[in-house]
């Protein structure tokens, strides 16, 4: 078949075809919603129309063909509209109540799995790891995997004190909003970058390597054409790596994850925050980094038995004290906690009004 | 498929337990594709020395565009053939991520006859991504999409895509329609997005309230955070039926960041000149509690990931703006300071940085702003500061001005 006629800078199409008629309908005009329970709930407009959605876990990575299923089943239920979800759930929307039920006895034959509604943990916001990666310093995809099997209750049924919202960086470029998650996996290099001296002269630009330096760590090698780094200064960030191919990082025995917590993006009762590191290293232990998935569920537990209702997890830690934190979790504190980089004012303690565990 | 059978223990073991499996998805895209095939083999590899392959991006796209396609190479081409060009395409989704299954089915036909059949959806910055083509089925893929009304998102140095939350479509929450700016933007910078002339990416995240759903304020050079400025109305009647299954004082009145709600049994009141609209009681009394009066947003902006001199959180810049199509005021606003980043700063510094070397005042000036308290936590705390010889004839004039009056202005 002959290819079609490009055309250029025409935009996304206008979101309003892909509206279902009960929601051109109440557009703006909603009054409330409730939860039903952690895979459904229901919108109610000034009109008195109702919408259903129903919400499914998804890997983010999909075949074409999982797309066509839930299209089908869209197709069928739902008079063919669908949504997504910023942290890559399936919606499926239903104005007619008698559809519910079939619908969701049909998702669960096709082994789909509904959940991730209010207070309980919803699908991780990740990056492409190994998977699609040149940066990566983990796998994203299997370790979300392995925790959500293992977290997989609080999705579809048990329920915490408030949201907790996990996230996966395979690096610390952090794509997507993972420094400020309630736990987050950050995968971290832990090694200074070898340098390949011969190509490094045909293929970076000098000037830029120095400057993509964070720290200052970076200077010129007249003699080799190159660059020298201080390993006193080098915080394994990878920026050089990134902007120069000849530098090199990765590291199997040495590249790991840390794991920060305590931070949230919506402004409920406190400001947002940042997620303040706990763990500093775990090994990458493929396919299923079992240490890391254990650190989560026991920090998801703590939480969970101490904090009180409506209290995300940084909220709790900062009434109780990061010290308190750090023994109720039985977590050992590593210089690794305390900040050498551009937050040390904000963060150090300058009173003695601290609790002693 | 004809492909080369790989032996994957190690990522089979991800098809097991109950979450669904990202390694079943690239197996059923493996029985069309032997891209996919390679990449599972790939992957295989990658779990098996505990280490990635991919080489850096190389400069791969379309005729008269600059992004939208980020060039992936294999180090092991190779031994995985299927791999050896992955290219990543970015398509602009909808606004609020809406579809219909006709759609999208043809985004996976037009997927599949040229692509691995993997997909994201979505990815992090909200484009539908296709994982995995080669760089001569490029111009064909972007013929197919455009033709039919679907065009590229943003990468490298450039407007990245915009997104939002789901807004007025689905929420009673939304202080202004984030589906309609966002298309309207994203129609409005056309070129921006498409042609990389920037310093380094730009991010705008619309969300209609505080809940901030998209994660504007943690990860949008430009955070637009629906707000409002009237009461909070109350419908007692249905604070008496919340008095039923919650502790209202506890939940509600106990936590409210200002303590501006009373409650005693029977009556809710606000104290609505003290409340920061921070989302907390009407999210927990929805039915009960809605804001009243004029809708708009709060501008914020820098934010960021660590790389290069750690993370941002947002900043405010504007405190608050109407939002009403055609958004001249933002668009403007916008255009002013894409001009003084393009001025101030160096390649790959974000804005958020740029503002922390340059100064908020040399910011704000340029783009028009006053400034005010609702930008700060606090005040500065260090002595260390400019005064122009403006500064001066204003403070002096003030001063002038008191000796006529007698009376002192602060």
């Amino acid at each position: 078949m002959a290819i079609p006629q490009r055309k250029t800078d025409v935009g996304p199409p206008h979101y309003k075809q892909f509206l279902p008629p009960v929601i051109q309908k109440n557009y703006g005009k909603w009054k409330y919603h409730e939860v039903i329970n952690p895979g459904t709930m229901v919108h109610v407009g000034e009109s008195g129309d109702k919408l259903w959605t129903v919400r499914v876990a998804s890997p983010r990575i999909l075949a074409t063909d999982t797309i066509r299923e839930q299209c089908d089943i869209a197709e069928k239920y739902c008079d063919g509209y669908l949504r997504y979800t910023t942290r890559n759930n399936v919606e499926f929307l239903v104005s007619d109540e008698k559809k519910l039920e079939p619908l969701k006895k049909e998702l669960t034959a096709k082994g789909f799995k509904m959940g991730g509604i209010g207070y309980g943990i919803t699908n991780v916001v990740h990056t492409q790891g190994w998977v699609h990666c040149h940066g990566a310093c983990t796998d994203a995809s299997g370790l979300v995997k392995a925790m959500m099997d293992e977290l997989y209750e609080y999705f579809d049924s048990k329920r915490l004190p408030n949201k907790v919202r996990l996230a996966v960086a395979c690096c610390v470029n952090m794509c997507g909003a993972v420094h400020c998650s309630d736990i987050a996996v950050v995968a971290v290099h832990t090694k200074v970058p070898q340098i390949n001296h011969e190509t490094f002269k045909n293929m970076c630009e000098l000037p830029t390597v120095i400057g993509s330096c964070p720290t200052r760590a970076i200077s010129p090698d007249p003699a080799k054409k190159s660059i020298k780094i201080n390993a006193e200064k080098c915080m394994y960030c990878g920026n050089c790596f990134t902007v120069c191919p000849p530098i090199s990082i990765k590291d199997p025995e040495r590249d790991g994850v840390a794991i920060v917590v305590g931070g949230k993006i919506n402004s409920l009762r406190t400001n947002p925050k940042f997620s303040k590191l706990v763990i500093p290293y775990i090994s990458n232990v493929p396919p299923r980094w079992p240490k890391v998935v254990a650190a989560i569920k026991h920090i998801v537990e703590v939480y969970a038995k101490n904090a009180k209702k409506h209290e995300r997890i940084g909220e709790w830690i900062e009434r109780i004290g990061w010290e308190r934190f750090f023994s109720l979790a039985n977590i050992d504190f590593t210089f690794q906690s305390i900040d050498d980089f551009t937050f040390m004012r904000d963060t150090m303690r300058t009173a003695s009004t601290f609790k002693w565990s | 498929m004809a492909g080369k059978k790989y032996n994957t223990p190690l990522i089979d073991d991800l098809e097991k337990g109950p979450w669904p499996s990202f390694v079943t998805e690239m197996k059923k895209a493996a029985k069309k594709s032997e891209m996919s095939n390679d990449a599972l083999g790939h992957l295989e590899k990658c779990y098996a020395t505990k280490k990635g392959y991919w080489k850096h991006g190389g400069i791969v796209g379309v005729l008269g565009y600059g992004g939208g396609v980020i060039g992936r190479y294999s180090e092991l081409g190779d031994e995985f053939p299927g791999v050896a060009h992955f290219h990543t395409v970015r398509i602009n989704q909808p606004s609020a991520f809406f579809y219909t299954g006709k759609a999208l089915k043809e985004i996976c036909d037009i997927w599949d006859k040229y692509g691995s059949g993997l997909t994201n959806v979505h990815g992090s910055t909200g484009d539908l991504v296709l994982l995995g083509t080669k760089t001569e089925h490029l111009e064909n893929i972007f013929a197919e999409y455009s033709s039919r009304g679907w065009d590229l998102g943003g990468s490298g140095s450039a407007l990245r895509t915009p997104s939002c939350c789901v807004g007025p479509a689905r929420c009673e929450w939304s202080n202004y329609d984030t589906l309609d700016l966002t298309y309207n933007l994203t129609q409005e910078f056309q070129d921006e997005l498409h042609r990389p002339s920037f310093s380094y990416k730009f991010k705008i995240k619309s969300s209609g309230c505080a809940c901030d759903c998209v994660a504007a304020l943690a990860r949008a050079d430009l955070s637009i955070i629906g707000t409002w400025k009237g009461d909070i109305k109350i419908d007692q009647a249905e604070v008496k039926n919340y008095a039923k299954t919650m502790d209202i004082k506890a939940e509600i009145v106990d936590m409210c960041p200002t303590q501006c709600i009373s409650y005693d049994g029977k009556e809710m009141k606000i104290n609505n000149k003290e409340c920061s609209r921070c989302m907390h009681c009407i999210t927990k009394m929805t039915k009960a509690l809605r804001p009243s009066g004029e809708r708009g947003a709060t501008l914020c902006m820098g934010s960021k990931a660590p790389i290069v001199v750690g993370s941002l959180l947002s900043w405010v810049i504007v405190p608050f703006i109407k939002l009403e199509a055609p958004y001249t005021e933002l668009k403007d606003l916008l255009r002013k300071i894409w001009d003084w980043w393009d001025e101030n700063g160096k390649p790959r510094e974000r804005i958020g940085e740029v503002i922390e070397i340059k100064g908020m005042r040399s910011f704000l000036e340029a783009i028009g702003v006053a400034p005010q308290p609702q930008q700060v936590k606090e005040p500065r705390k260090d002595p260390f500061m400019f005064y122009t010889d403006e500064d001066m004839a204003g403070f002096k004039a003030k001063e002038a001005e008191e000796k006529k009056t007698g009376k002192y202005k602060f």
